[in-house]
Parts: C-alpha cells; sequence; structure tokens
C-alpha cells in the first residue's frame, strides 16, 4: 500500500478544479432565449417608459430669467455690473394651482463649479470646525487662503467665495392685497452635510471661533452672521451655504433656494394669481456669459421633470421589439443551432 | 599550486562555492525595485505617480497610482523573492555536497564550497566532478578515467580521460600525492568544453596539458573506482558555470502584440491629452479669462501655461488607458494555466510517475497558436525500443499466431524460456512453434539463431554468472541477439580472435576470421568464422535488397517465398533485415585473408580495394531467412499525428536516422500514407539547402508538402531548419524532442516540448512544457493551449474595453468642466477600479473559461485553427474593442448627463451635484461591465458566479462605508463623499438611469452577437450547440490503420560504420570487459541547477528527403 502511494506521489489530485471539469453553467444565446428576451424588454421597457413621461408630465415647471442682458427685462439695469445693492423685481401670473409641495430654486448657467481648481479650492477640515485650520487653512484655498494683510479668511477658498448672495422674496397679489408668501429655508441641504460634514467650531458665542481671521472678500457678512433672523442657521451650517458648498456636476444647474410653506393659503402649493419676486440683485453672472433664473418646481416619485427618461425608455423598448422581430426574421432564415 | 592553499590563496582565485542567486536580505529590496521599474510599464507609473506630485498638474490624489503600482510591485517581488529563495536553497545544497580532499597528508570530507584551487581531491565511482579538476591518477589501467558529459553537453556516450603518466604514478599513494608539488599555468577560465591549455610544472619538467586531462565540473565519473584530480577552476570560473549564461527570454506573439499595442496606447493617449490641451487653451480664452471673478487664475499661470499644464494633468487622468495591471494579470493567467496544466491527470504517465510540467510559465496561450511542430523521431515518436517480433526461416514465418476462424490474435502466453537459464526475462515472443522447432534440433533454424548470435558487433557484459548484459551499438542488433540467446544461441562472449556461444546449452568456440564491416553503401554486415570442427562459414547480415541480389540461385525459391514474408512484415511497419550464410572452403579463404590483407595496409585506395574484396566474397550465399525487428512506436502516436494534422498543424519530423528509417515510421505513424500521391522526393543536403539562396527554395517545396521527413540533420540543422520556417512563414513553431540532440531545437522553437524519457534530462531542461508520453501533445495543444489562447484572448479583449471604458467618460466630462481634468469619479474608486472590483472577476474569467469542454474539443481539431490564424485577439479586434468602449462610454456618461442635469431628488433637494454624479457614473459604469463580462463568459463555474456577486457586493460595501459618516468623523479630508451613497441611492431615477445605461450598453452587443451567429456561426458556435444538445461526444471511433499494400524497402541496421573493426581491436577489449556505450539513465544531477547553453555541432554530411 505505501509503495503504491509513493510510486504515484507525483499523480495529480484527481479534483473537480484541478481537472478543469467545474460543474458550469453555459448560457448561449439562443433564439429561445434572445429572441423572446428582446420582447420582454421592449415591452417592459415602453412600460416604464410611459410610467415616466406621464409622471414627467405631470411636474410642473415653472422658469423664470432674471439675469438683465436684454434691454426689456426688468432687471437689466442691475445687471451693468458696478451698481451695488441693486433691487429689481419680477412679476408672473398664475392660472392655474401649482400643485404643492412648492420648491423654490436658483439657476446658474455656464457657471463652472465642477471646474477642477474650483472644486478642490475648500479646506474640508475648516469646514469641519478644526479650529487649527481656522488659523491656517490648506494651501488648497489658494488664492484665497489669506488676504492682502496675511489673514486667514475664514471659510478658505473659490467656493465659499463665490457663494451666491442674490436674496429673494416672493409676494402674491390677490383681490389688490399683496401678502408675503412664506418660505421655509430649514433642512434644504443634505442631513449628512449639515450634521456630519459641516459643523461649526464649539465655540460660544460662534463669533469668538472666528477671532483673527477674516470674511470671504466677495461676503457682505462674515460667516457667523450669514442669517440674523435665525442663530442656530450660522457659521458653516448656514443652510444656503451648504447648498452651495455641494457643488454642482455640470455647468448649467439650478440649486434650491427655500420651500413654499405649505401653511394657510399655499396648503396646496401656490394658488393663482400675480405674484412678485423682489430681488437683492448682486450676484454678477454677465462677466462670463453666464444666466440667472429662479425656478419653481414640484416633485414626484421620480424627483424633478425630467422628460429625457421617460422618451428614452419609449424609443429603447421600441426598438427592442423591432430588433426582436428583425431577429426573429433572421432566425427563421438561417435557424443556426438546429442546422447540422 | 598543488597542496600549497597559501600560495594560491594569495592569487585571490575564485572558490569553489557558487551563486546563481540574484539577490541577498539586504540588496533585494533595492535591486529588485530596479528590475521592476527596468520594466516600461511600471517606470511609466512612477513617472506618474511623480507627475502627481507636482501641485499645479495633480488632477488626482497620488494614492491613486501609488496604491496599485506597489499592489503590482509587490506581486512581482514577492514571485522574485520566492525565486531567488529557491535559488538560494540549490545553491546551498550544490555548495554543502561532500568530497574527499587531501590536507595536511590526510583525506578530510569537506564541503564543496570549501574546496580550493589547487587542492587535490579524491573522486569515486558516480560522484560528481567538484570543480574543474587536471586528473592526476586514476584507479584504472593507464590512468584511466570514464565520464558521462550529459550535463555538459548532452551527450550520453562515455568520454575517456587519461591522465599524464607522470602523475599517474602517483596511484593512490596518499603521501605522494600530498608531496605533489606541481605548477599549474593555464588559460584564463573561459567556457569552451572542448579546449584547455596549459602546462604543469613539476620537478623542473614541463609537460602540456589539454582537454583530454581535464575532468569538468557538470560530469560524472563512471566506472571508475577513484581518481585524483587537482582543482584548476573553482566555483563560477569553470567551464560549467561559465557556460551558464543567461537563458532567453521566450516571448509569445501576443507578447509583440502587447508592446505594439501598449506603444499605440500611448500614441492615442498623448493624442487625446494633446487634444484636451488644445481645447483647454480655446475654453481658458473664451470662457475661463472671464470666469477669473470667480476662480482666478494662479499666479504667473496664463492660458498657454494652463493649457500645457492640462496635458500633464490628463496624462494623469487618462493614464488608466495603459492598464497598470495589465502584464501582472497576464502572468498570474499564464501561470495558472500552467498549473493547469501540471495537474492534468489526462498528462500524467503512471508508470514513470510523470505528471506534464509547464517549465516555463509564460507561454501558455502560445500552444493554441501552433502551426508548424517539429518533432524528433527517436524516443519521440517512437519508444527506441526494438522487439524481435518475427522471422521467416527457410520459408516459414514465425510470430504471427491465428486463431481458428483466421483472425489474428493480439495477445496470448508469452512462450516460456525457462528451460533456457540464460534467457532475457524481459523478451516475450508468443510463438510456440518457433521454440518447439528450435529445440527438436532443425537445422535451418539452427543455423538462423546461430548467425544471429554471431554476426553482429555487440558487446556482452556478464557482471554475474548468467547475467548477461549486451551493449548494442544499435537497439536492432540487441534485439536480434536477444532474440537469439532467448532461443539457445547464447552468445557469451568475445575476444579479438574468438567468439564463445553457448548452443543449446553446449559452450562452442567460434573463431572470428574477419568482419566485414557494415557501412552506408553495403548495407550488411558478415563475419566469417571457423566453427569447432574447422568449418569456415560466412555469416551475413544485411538490408533485404541488397541480400537478394547476391544470393545463389539455388535458392530462388525460397526466396520468393521469403519476399512474400518480407512484404508483409514490411507492411506491418517492421525493420526487416535478411539472413544468409555461405560455405567457405579452406584454400580459397587462405588467398582471400592474403589479399584483404594486403588491401588493408594499402597507402591508396584502401577502402575501394576492401569494398571489392568484400563485393567478392559475399556472393553466391545461401539465403536462411529474414527477421522483422519491431521499432516500437510510443502509444497513441499515429491518431495523435491524425488528430494535430485535423488541427491544420503542419508537422515536420526532423531525424538523425537514415532516409528509409524515417519513411518507415512517417507510414508506420500515419504521416505518410498510400493515397498521398502528389508525394514526391528530394534529395538533397540539408547543409547545402540551408544556405542563404537555397533557403526559400526548401521552404516553398517544404510547404507544398504534405507532411515533411528530414533526415540526417545534425542538431545545429535541426535548429536551423526551425529557424527558417519561423523567419519566413510569421508561424508559431513547436519543437518536440527527448534527446541532446535535439536541445537546440527545442531552443529555437517558440515553444520546446522535451519528452521525459529514456535519452537523459538534457531535452526537457531546456525545454519549455515536458511530459512522457507524445500523445500528450494533443492534449496540450488542442485542450490546454486553445483554452489558454481562448482564456488569454477574452481576458485582453475585456480588460481593454474596460479600462478604455473607464477611461473616455473623462474625456466626455472634459467638455463640460471646462477641460480642467476634472475626474468623472471618486478619486477613490480610480484607486479601486482595477485593484479591487474587477480584479477578481476577470481572473475569473481568464482561468475558468472554456467554450466547449475537453472531450469536445479533442473531438473537433478543428477548434484549433482559429487559433493559429490569430482571430481571437489582433489589431482589428483590438480596434473593435475601442470602438465598443467608445461606445459604452459615450452611453455611460450621456444618459447619465441628460437624465440628471435637470432633475431633483424627490424631496427637491440637490442631486445634481458632482458627487451624486460621480457616483451615479461609477456604478452605472461597473454594472455595464459586469454585464459585458457575463456576455463574455462562456462557462460560469461557481467560482465565476461567487466573483462577479462577491465583487459587486464589495463595491456597495466599500462605497457605502467610504461615504458614511463614520469615515469621515476618523478621517476628515480623505473621504469626501460623505452622505452620496445614501441620498442618491435611494432614488428610483437613479436607479432607472443605471438600469437604462446598462441594458442600453448590452443589448446591441447581444443582437449584434445573435445575428453574427445566425449569418455567420463559426466551429465554435456550432460545437456549442452541439454541445448543448448531447451531453457528451460520442467516442470517436477506433481508427484502424490502413494496412499498407506497396512494399517499402528494407531496412539496413541503424549502425554506424567502424565497430566491425573496433571488435577485432586489441586496445578496445584492454580492459577484459565492455564498458557500457550506449545509454544511461540519468539520476540526479547537477544539471537541474545550471544549464550549460552548449551543444556539440556536428558536422556531418546529410541528405535531405522531402516526400
Amino acid at each position: 500500500m505505501v509503495k503504491q502511494e509513493s510510486e504515484s506521489a507525483n499523480r495529480p489530485d484527481n479534483t473537480a478544479f484541478t481537472q478543469q471539469r467545474l460543474p458550469a453553467w453555459q448560457p448561449i444565446l439562443s433564439a429561445g432565449i434572445v429572441i423572446p428576451g428582446f420582447v420582454l424588454i421592449g415591452l417592459a421597457f415602453i412600460g416604464i417608459g410611459v410610467a415616466l413621461f406621464v409622471t414627467s408630465r405631470s411636474i410642473q415647471v415653472l422658469e423664470l430669467d432674471y439675469t438683465g442682458d436684454s434691454n426689456g427685462s426688468p432687471c437689466s439695469s442691475c445687471s451693468q455690473s458696478v451698481v451695488t445693492n441693486c433691487k429689481c423685481s419680477l412679476n408672473f401670473t398664475l392660472t392655474t394651482l401649482f400643485q404643492g409641495p412648492v420648491f423654490f430654486y436658483y439657476g446658474l448657467s455656464n457657471y463652472f463649479q465642477n471646474y477642477r481648481r474650483y472644486g478642490a479650492s475648500k479646506d474640508d477640515n475648516q469646514l469641519y470646525g478644526d479650529l487649527s485650520y481656522f488659523t491656517s487653512p490648506s494651501s488648497s484655498c489658494s488664492p484665497y487662503d489669506y488676504d492682502s494683510s496675511k489673514k486667514p479668511i475664514v471659510p478658505c477658498g473659490s467656493i465659499a467665495n463665490s457663494m451666491f448672495n442674490d436674496t429673494f422674496t416672493l409676494t402674491w397679489t390677490v383681490n389688490g392685497t399683496t401678502n408675503n408668501v412664506p418660505l421655509d429655508g430649514k433642512g434644504i441641504a443634505w442631513w449628512t452635510d449639515y450634521n456630519i460634514k459641516y459643523r461649526n467650531p464649539s465655540v460660544t458665542p460662534l463669533k469668538n471661533a472666528f477671532n483673527g481671521t477674516v470674511k470671504p472678500i466677495n461676503w457682505a457678512k462674515p460667516a457667523y452672521e450669514l442669517d440674523a433672523s435665525d442663530p442656530s442657521n450660522n457659521g458653516f451650517v448656514n443652510q444656503d451655504f451648504l447648498v452651495w458648498m455641494r457643488r454642482a456636476a455640470l455647468p448649467n444647474f439650478r440649486k434650491l433656494y427655500r420651500r413654499i410653506d405649505a401653511s394657510g393659503d399655499y396648503q396646496k402649493g401656490l394658488p393663482a394669481g400675480n405674484y412678485t419676486i423682489d430681488i437683492a440683485y448682486n450676484y454678477p453672472v454677465r462677466a462670463f456669459n453666464g444666466a440667472k433664473k429662479i425656478v419653481f418646481s414640484n416633485v414626484s416619485w421620480m424627483g424633478g421633470r425630467n422628460e429625457f427618461l421617460g422618451i428614452a425608455y419609449l424609443v429603447i423598448g421600441s426598438l427592442c421589439v423591432v430588433m426582436s422581430i428583425v431577429m426573429l426574421i433572421v432566425y427563421a432564415k438561417f435557424k443556426f443551432p438546429d442546422e447540422e | 599550486r598543488a597542496n600549497d592553499r597559501a600560495f594560491n590563496l594569495s592569487h585571490g582565485y575564485a572558490n569553489n562555492a557558487i551563486r546563481t542567486s540574484k539577490y541577498n536580505i539586504f540588496t533585494f529590496l533595492p535591486l529588485n525595485l530596479f528590475e521592476q521599474f527596468r520594466r516600461l510599464a511600471n517606470a511609466y507609473f512612477l513617472f506618474l505617480l511623480i507627475l502627481q506630485l507636482i501641485p499645479q498638474i495633480s488632477s488626482l490624489s497620488w494614492f491613486t497610482t501609488a496604491v496599485p503600482l506597489v499592489f503590482v510591485l509587490s506581486i512581482s517581488a514577492v514571485k522574485d523573492a520566492n525565486d531567488d529563495i529557491n535559488r538560494h536553497k540549490c545553491d546551498r545544497q550544490v555548495n554543502n555536497r561532500k568530497v574527499d580532499v587531501l590536507m595536511d597528508g590526510q583525506l578530510k570530507n569537506e564541503k564543496w564550497m570549501n574546496v580550493q584551487v589547487g587542492d587535490i581531491v579524491k573522486l569515486e565511482n558516480n560522484e560528481f566532478v567538484t570543480a574543474d579538476l587536471l586528473l592526476l591518477s586514476s584507479s584504472e589501467p593507464l590512468n584511466l578515467v570514464y565520464v558521462e558529459t550529459a550535463e555538459l553537453d548532452g551527450e550520453t556516450n562515455l568520454k575517456v580521460k587519461q591522465a599524464l603518466t607522470a602523475t599517474g604514478e602517483l596511484g593512490d599513494n596518499i603521501e605522494a600525492l600530498a608531496a605533489f608539488n606541481g605548477e599549474v599555468r593555464c588559460e584564463p577560465p573561459n567556457n569552451r568544453l572542448d579546449k584547455f591549455k596549459g602546462t604543469l610544472t613539476m620537478n623542473d619538467d614541463i609537460y602540456a596539458l589539454d582537454n583530454d586531462k581535464m575532468l569538468l565540473r557538470g560530469c560524472t565519473l563512471r566506472n571508475t573506482e577513484w581518481c585524483f584530480g587537482l582543482v584548476i577552476f573553482g566555483g563560477p570560473d569553470t567551464k560549467l558555470m561559465q557556460n551558464s549564461g543567461k537563458s532567453v527570454f521566450k516571448r509569445t506573439s501576443i507578447d509583440h502584440l502587447m508592446n505594439i499595442l501598449v506603444l499605440c496606447i500611448f500614441g492615442f493617449l498623448g493624442f487625446m491629452c494633446a487634444i484636451m490641451a488644445i481645447l483647454n487653451a480655446f475654453w481658458e480664452a473664451s470662457e475661463g479669462s472671464l470666469f477669473t471673478v470667480f476662480l482666478p487664475r494662479e499666479a504667473g499661470i496664463d492660458a498657454h501655461l494652463s493649457s500645457f499644464l492640462t496635458f500633464w494633468s490628463y496624462v494623469i487622468v487618462l493614464n488608466t488607458v495603459v492598464p497598470i495591471s495589465l502584464y501582472v494579470s497576464m502572468e498570474v493567467i499564464r501561470l495558472g494555466n500552467s498549473f493547469f496544466i501540471n495537474w492534468d491527470r489526462k498528462m500524467y504517465y503512471p508508470k514513470n510517475d510523470t505528471p506534464a510540467q509547464a517549465r516555463t510559465t509564460t507561454l501558455s496561450e502560445e500552444l493554441g497558436q501552433i502551426k508548424y511542430i517539429f518533432s524528433d523521431k527517436t524516443g519521440t515518436l517512437t519508444q527506441n525500443i526494438m522487439t524481435f517480433n518475427k522471422c521467416s526461416i527457410n520459408g516459414k514465418a514465425y510470430g504471427d499466431l491465428y486463431d481458428f476462424s483466421g483472425q489474428r490474435v493480439e495477445i496470448t502466453e508469452r512462450v516460456d524460456f525457462s528451460w533456457n537459464n540464460l534467457a532475457d526475462p524481459k523478451f516475450s515472443f508468443h510463438d510456440h512453434s518457433l521454440v518447439e522447432m528450435v529445440r527438436s534440433g532443425n537445422p535451418e533454424t539452427q543455423e538462423f539463431f546461430r548467425l544471429l548470435s554471431l554476426c553482429h558487433t555487440v558487446m556482452p557484459e556478464e557482471k554475474k554468472e548468467g547475467e548477461l548484459n549486451y551493449q548494442a551499438q544499435s537497439p536492432d542488433e540487441g534485439a536480434l541477439v536477444t532474440a537469439a540467446r532467448n532461443f539457445g544461441f547464447v552468445f557469451r562472449s568475445r575476444t579479438p580472435e574468438t567468439i564463445t556461444v553457448i548452443e543449446m546449452g553446449k559452450q562452442v568456440l567460434y573463431e572470428l576470421l574477419a568482419v566485414l564491416d557494415f557501412n552506408n553503401v553495403r548495407k550488411r554486415m558478415s563475419v566469417i568464422v571457423r566453427g569447432p570442427e574447422g568449418k569456415l562459414t560466412l555469416y551475413c547480415k544485411g538490408a533485404d535488397t541488397i541480400i537478394l541480389e547476391r544470393l545463389d540461385p539455388s535458392c530462388n525459391k525460397l526466396m520468393k517465398l521469403t519476399t512474400n514474408h518480407l512484404n508483409e512484415y514490411a507492411g506491418d511497419g517492421l525493420r526487416t533485415l535478411a539472413l544468409a550464410y555461405k560455405d567457405l572452403d579452406e584454400s580459397y579463404m587462405k588467398d582471400w585473408t592474403q589479399r584483404h590483407h594486403e588491401a588493408s595496409i594499402a597507402m591508396e585506395e584502401r577502402e575501394e580495394k576492401l569494398d571489392e574484396l568484400y563485393e567478392e566474397i559475399e556472393k553466391d550465399m545461401m539465403l536462411l531467412g529474414a527477421t522483422a525487428v519491431e521499432d516500437k512506436l510510443q502509444d497513441g502516436v499515429p491518431q495523435t499525428i491524425e488528430q494535430l494534422a485535423k488541427a491544420d498543424i503542419k508537422i515536420w519530423v526532423l531525424t538523425g536516422d537514415k532516409q528509409e528509417t524515417a519513411e518507415n515510421i512517417g507510414y508506420s505513424c500515419n504521416m505518410l500514407r498510400e493515397e498521398m500521391k502528389d508525394v514526391f522526393f528530394v534529395s538533397a543536403n540539408t547543409a547545402f539547402a540551408l544556405e542563404k539562396n537555397l533557403r526559400l527554395e526548401l521552404l516553398r517545396t517544404a510547404c507544398m508538402c504534405q507532411t515533411v521527413i528530414c533526415c540526417r540533420v545534425t542538431p545545429l540543422q535541426k535548429a536551423q531548419v526551425v529557424q527558417l520556417v519561423k523567419k519566413y512563414k510569421q508561424a508559431v513553431t513547436l519543437a518536440i524532442g527527448d534527446g541532446a540532440n535535439d536541445v537546440s531545437m527545442i531552443k529555437a522553437a517558440h515553444i520546446g516540448v522535451g519528452i521525459s524519457g529514456q535519452e537523459g534530462m538534457q531535452a526537457v531542461l531546456s525545454s519549455d512544457f515536458c511530459f512522457a508520453q507524445f500523445r500528450y501533445l494533443q492534449r496540450l495543444l488542442l485542450v490546454h493551449g486553445r483554452w489558454s489562447y481562448i482564456r488569454m484572448c477574452k481576458f485582453l479583449g475585456y480588460f481593454f474595453y474596460k479600462n478604455f471604458t473607464f477611461t473616455l467618460m473623462h474625456f466626455w466630462y472634459a467638455f463640460f468642466c471646462g477641460f480642467s481634468a476634472q475626474t468623472v469619479y471618486d478619486e477613490w474608486f480610480i484607486t479601486f477600479y482595477n485593484t479591487i472590483y474587477t480584479a477578481l472577476p476577470v481572473l475569473g474569467l481568464s482561468l475558468f473559461e472554456q467554450d466547449v469542454n475537453d472531450r469536445w474539443s479533442l473531438q473537433h481539431p478543428q477548434l484549433y485553427t482559429p487559433g493559429q490564424k490569430n482571430q481571437y485577439f489582433n489589431k482589428k479586434a483590438f480596434v473593435r474593442c475601442v470602438m465598443h468602449s467608445c461606445y459604452s462610454s459615450l452611453i455611460l456618461f450621456f444618459i447619465p448627463w441628460a437624465s440628471m442635469h435637470d432633475t431633483v431628488r424627490d424631496d427637491g433637494k440637490d442631486i445634481a451635484d458632482y458627487q451624486s454624479f460621480a457616483l451615479l457614473a461609477q456604478t452605472c459604469l461597473l454594472i455595464v461591465v459586469f454585464a459585458q463580462l457575463f456576455l463574455d463568459t462562456y462557462y460560469w463555474t461557481a467560482i465565476n458566479q461567487l466573483f462577479v456577486w462577491a465583487s459587486i457586493a464589495v463595491y456597495f460595501a466599500i462605497t457605502f462605508t467610504m461615504y458614511s459618516s463614520g469615515m469621515f468623523l476618523i478621517f476628515t479630508s480623505a473621504f469626501p463623499f460623505t452622505g452620496t451613497a445614501r441620498n442618491s441611492l435611494n432614488q428610483p431615477n437613479v436607479w432607472l438611469t443605471i438600469f437604462l445605461s446598462s441594458l442600453l450598453c448590452v443589448l446591441p452587443v447581444v443582437a449584434f452577437r445573435f445575428i453574427l451567429i445566425q449569418l455567420r456561426p463559426t466551429i465554435n458556435d456550432e460545437v456549442r450547440a452541439k454541445a448543448r444538445k448531447e451531453a457528451l461526444p460520442a467516442p470517436a471511433p477506433r481508427r484502424t490503420l490502413k494496412k499498407r499494400i506497396t512494399r517499402r524497402s528494407g531496412y539496413a541496421f541503424s549502425h554506424s560504420q567502424g565497430y566491425g573493426a573496433l571488435v577485432m581491436s586489441q586496445k578496445f577489449l584492454l580492459k577484459g570487459h565492455m564498458r557500457r556505450l550506449a545509454l544511461f539513465d540519468h539520476r540526479d544531477s547537477p544539471m537541474v541547477q545550471n544549464q550549460p547553453q552548449h551543444y556539440r555541432t556536428i558536422t556531418e554530411e546529410s541528405e535531405s528527403q522531402s516526400p
């Protein structure tokens, strides 16, 4: 017995693995799978496409450009750069109810928040409330890390410095009376940004934490005074700041400004009537051929309005069905796997 | 200077320790890194890493390159370290071998490594020679020493070395040796095995030294009890070590293609980066300069410089088109396939306990592309075992057995030779009637065997009483003498003048008067003997055509009968010989002897005169009969050759044998068939034909033939033929052989296969793959080779697809981000994409893939042809693959772009932000890449499934972990994507986008492939479809080999000239018994560690024949 073993000591093991006999599933592109598969996928796509399209159509969107680059537009006077603290107002009329909940966005075009150097120009540690980075911001913030007198800028970097600073108030005129539409600015940023990623230093009052630092060059007020009405909405956890800091993927983007507070007359959304938006026009975009707009939109289960997805599903679904017919014809002619 | 260590040490000669390892513990890291960075790919990534450290350029964090680079480097380093540890072990084993060294007047057992130049060492029988030694004295007469040099030059015969008489007198007298104070002056160490020049100064006498007095390291002492030698060169200075140069790396055609492709990709990368740089310049001029309100330029950087920096930034971002893990993955795949070859039980030969072995692990896919096979004959196609199979005596045929129905019986009881106590127990014969005939004393039969026992040049060796061993110069002859021995005519011993034969138990002494030696022209040999009764007889055996011409007319009738038998034997592929005798009368013999003597001392035209004399006496002979010796083919050779031919592989047999032998084997192994009508013969001198102007002609002629057999080729010519085909046909070649004479050919071919047979280890040691039987070749090629090739091609195609798709997304994104080298994905995703997320599934595909299983592969050898034509992966396929990636990346970028650019979450919050978009894009990409893998994989084992699903799971696990709050709290700035996963992956429109883009990438491929299968099904598709219907292929019908009708010219012995004279000479028999001349089995040898790259070049006239 022992001898026999030693005689075949080099015999390879007889396992399915070493002998490459592992049981395996060997799918094959047979007509029986491919053609019905295409039909099924096509039908499913058409179904999804219809649902998406219908949903998307039901979403109301109202876009109002207020860049003011054409002479007739209400903000054209403000867009001529030098003017500071310029005010202008925009009117629009709703003939039917704008179904709630209604979201109030501002939109920018040709704005490269996704530029690499722009995106890198911030200091996560500083924004996390780490005081040691208040005095020495990361070099990635350059040139917005120190001001001309070598004082550290907090929050540093291009993104923070370029924060959108137009403000809007919305009024509803009905039966001659003008009502301020209540806007809700709470919780418009991501929960994780508000609770995890951005933090104020645990110094009270918050102002003290910013001793020895300066506000970003473009800012009118320092970070700890961003929201005079709500002391807890200041510093790095200011909702508008958070929304701005979540930089956009594409050069045309919109960001959430406010929610229409669903209370009183606005429980169902924006009722029909005449509306006026008063704009504090601060943010210059004409210099780089940018555009600014205001967007009112409601949402559905599929998010905001996007007709592309529905149409794409419909088109591809139909193509699948067409393709399956083509394949059926080809198969009927050649019948490959049956052939010997 | 002998016996003077202090003096010798002062000259700083190398001691006998050898070191083949490359590194030690301290030098490993720097040296190994240096080695690795010499590879272009690694250097490229080091360069990238440096680029990334420049802040103005760095578009990606350093870890995206550093992590994969470290990963790749460490894998290679581990492999190198392992190899080097093995070399260390081997060195240590060799260095620690013991040898007797003469020190301070007595012999001490020392380790090899401690032997110094000038020491005197004592070697014993079968020991390896320690270093290059000057032979001083030996146990044998005339100070002869027998050495075997197989490990040096592959020659298996023994060589004689002789010491100087002056030193030989020292004998084994320790005191005399200790007092020996000779001084040797010689040439510096070199690698010429056949040359040595030096002088020995001893007691004021100067003796010339040459190669005959040297024992080289690597030789083995044989048949010599002991000898003493003076160490001349030690360790690294020895000729063996000087010869073990760097072995040539063989690279596969895929490797060459890869080099070209990688260069193309570099060009492509440069092109893309240039486009980006130019567009960036435009963008900076038109948009960027205006956007400086919010994004001021860095000091001193204007649009032009920015565009220049953008170029380098994009080099970093797009670097993944040159995949870093490509080379490592290829190595891993080849290694895996090599292991599968090692593990294959169907290539394991139980008789020798030899599994197949892939000695080179970097060539596996080339096995699937072989177009030409160059095969040795002896030992490769044949077993090199001759068996006495049949004979015809006096018109009666023996050897075939028929049962009652007239069918030939294959296996019957062996004839019992126990009545003959000198019989060779290994001999087997199945026809009882012949034994009865001999024992009954039939005179013709007895004469027949008497002839066999007398007419030969075999040397007997009788170590113990009754234990005879024959040393035959050719195996045919050995078989015949052994047959005679078993039938009661035992050739016992010979002296130059006599031959002793035990005839049916009686000792009979024959006087040997003359040996009429064999040569190529005569194709026969004769002996003239005087029997005990004083009768003079000439016994002759030779090629049937020759003998039959020289017969006495009285045996015409017998001749006819015998000719019929000969035809029959030839039809069975046996080697035939005709036997004849002639009685001579005393007076004629006296006269003839006189003339023979005169002729043999004639100064002019000696050979012609001798030939004339031989011709004169070898006529009017009486036919005795004929023998048929089977040159046993290895098992399954004809079937294998047939299979390989079906796979459109051309087989050329290159053999040193004569034309008839080669031709005969060609027939018996099915390479030549009767129905080959357009067979034509070209007899030429290969050496001549290999000259420049005739090369192409030879090649063209040879390639028109279905089968090519080159005979009488020397090892060098074998290599030349291989190189010729390699060079002009651009085809992948494989050489298979078993002997030292095949080494050159094995090294020259793309792939060398060694048969670990009887002819020693030389071929195996220089081969890339080795196994025990020729028939395993079909499995190696048709199964393993094909699979390896398919796997490698699928791997490459898929790998390029996945990396191009991955990279091109950055390119499309550039148009939306101001050409700022912003990446589409999270940096961590870039880091992990090749190393973690997709590494295992790709390996799964490329290790386990099989289109059809091994049985179907063997059933349909045609499946092999796409590999030969390089159809699965070539430049075209690469371009297709790039186009496909372009399509996929366009879909993968623009579908998410279109569906995300203006949308929001279902709670109105942001989702079109950069981080969500990155996550969406990378998730789409990964799913598409896996879906493509799904389409490419034909063979889904549990492991593949596990790899794919686990990788997807790992992706989500890692993503959610990296984007979790916890990770951000621990490493604040390392993972800035906090919360992205949970905020976007819970949105239905995100998933709908993923679903849409995945299907949009996959469905066209499915449709295209389906239609392609319908319109133009490949052989693979057909076999796959068939395999699906029937679980297992029907067993191949057992082909019975067609019997040959025409008679092939008979057989001369595979003999060379000159042995006749040798057996008659005194000198040869000096030692009383013959030394073994021919084959030796090889034991453990130092060759395993050191392979001398040397072979003997034989410049010998040769002829080539191409049927």
